[in-house]
């Protein structure tokens, strides 16, 4: 399936949606969009992983565990991050992060 | 050209010009949307890989699960067609700068280091084998990791819910929420 893709082509993918992660990280000010870099970012870690995996070592399947594990970890931190934006729209009837700056009730 | 490398060109294609509109996208919906799409071409990449179980779960679980979970806390939060304002220019190109500058330095770590590719037989990824493995205490076995993550994810649902269930009725309320 993979014949005829050098392992370069995965890596600079990944490494494209990595970094525009990185930019909307930098630029968002909304919480759930902040949110959805950081899964884009997941993402990209995840490529690598398994296109390490198949081309560096195919007879072992640590690549294969370690980005389910990730995606585990994905889902745990998106279920907190939004009962956090939940309760932080329920307090301050926003979640633009520049506006949500005190901590203290 | 192979079917393949047509196919790669396109899922590739397809995340980068996805992932640019979901952090750039004005409407938060419409970047939730383009997020999907980017999760969808990703799990393509994994069946080329032939991870098929890895796919599957990227599917299930990343595009239905964590995609409809965004989507509901914007319908929760935000009116659909409400417009973000842009954040400064200065802002966004310092941010690019700094994006680019790291892409640009990767990628060119990435060529210039020269991967040679194993000659070993690829192993088979079945189902047989990813359980026997993930519940092995031998020296390939992960039920270690497997132990963490399933206590972790207990973690993570019950601190869901007790983050957002309703608090008590004396908690003080911005007066903001009191004016509809």
């Amino acid at each position: 399936m993979n014949s005829g893709i050098p392992i370069q082509y995965f890596l600079i993918l990944a490494t494209l949606m990595f970094f525009t992660g990185v930019y909307g990280f930098l630029t968002r000010r909304n919480l759930i969009t902040i949110l959805m870099s950081v899964e884009l970012i997941l993402n990209s870690v995840n490529i690598n992983f398994l296109a390490f995996n198949r081309y560096l070592y195919p007879h072992k399947l640590e690549g294969m565990f370690f980005s389910l594990f990730i995606i585990a970890v994905a889902a745990a931190e998106a279920a907190v991050a939004i009962a956090i934006i939940i309760n932080i729209y329920r307090r301050f009837a926003t979640i633009n992060v520049e506006e949500v700056n005190e901590m203290k009730f | 050209m192979a079917s393949n490398q047509i196919m790669f060109i396109l899922f590739s294609a397809m995340i980068i010009v996805f992932s640019i509109l979901t952090v750039t996208s004005r409407k938060i919906l419409r970047a939730a949307v383009y997020l999907l799409f980017v999760l969808v071409s990703t799990s393509g990449l994994y069946f080329m890989l032939n991870y098929q179980f890895l796919a599957a779960v990227q599917l299930t679980l990343y595009a239905g699960g964590i995609v409809v979970l965004i989507i509901f806390s914007i319908l929760l939060t935000s009116h659909i067609s409400q417009n973000f304002e842009s954040s400064g220019w200065k802002k966004n190109i310092f941010s690019a700068i700094a994006a680019l500058t790291g892409a640009i330095l990767a990628i060119i770590t990435i060529l210039e280091y020269g991967f040679t590719a194993s000659t070993e037989a690829a192993q088979q990824v079945d189902m047989r084998l990813i359980g026997k493995s993930l519940l092995s205490v031998d020296y390939d076995g992960y039920v270690l990791p497997f132990e963490v993550i399933s206590i972790l994810l207990l973690a993570a649902m019950v601190a869901a819910i007790v983050i957002a269930k309703k608090g008590a009725p004396k908690k003080i309320v911005l007066p903001k929420l009191n004016q509809e």
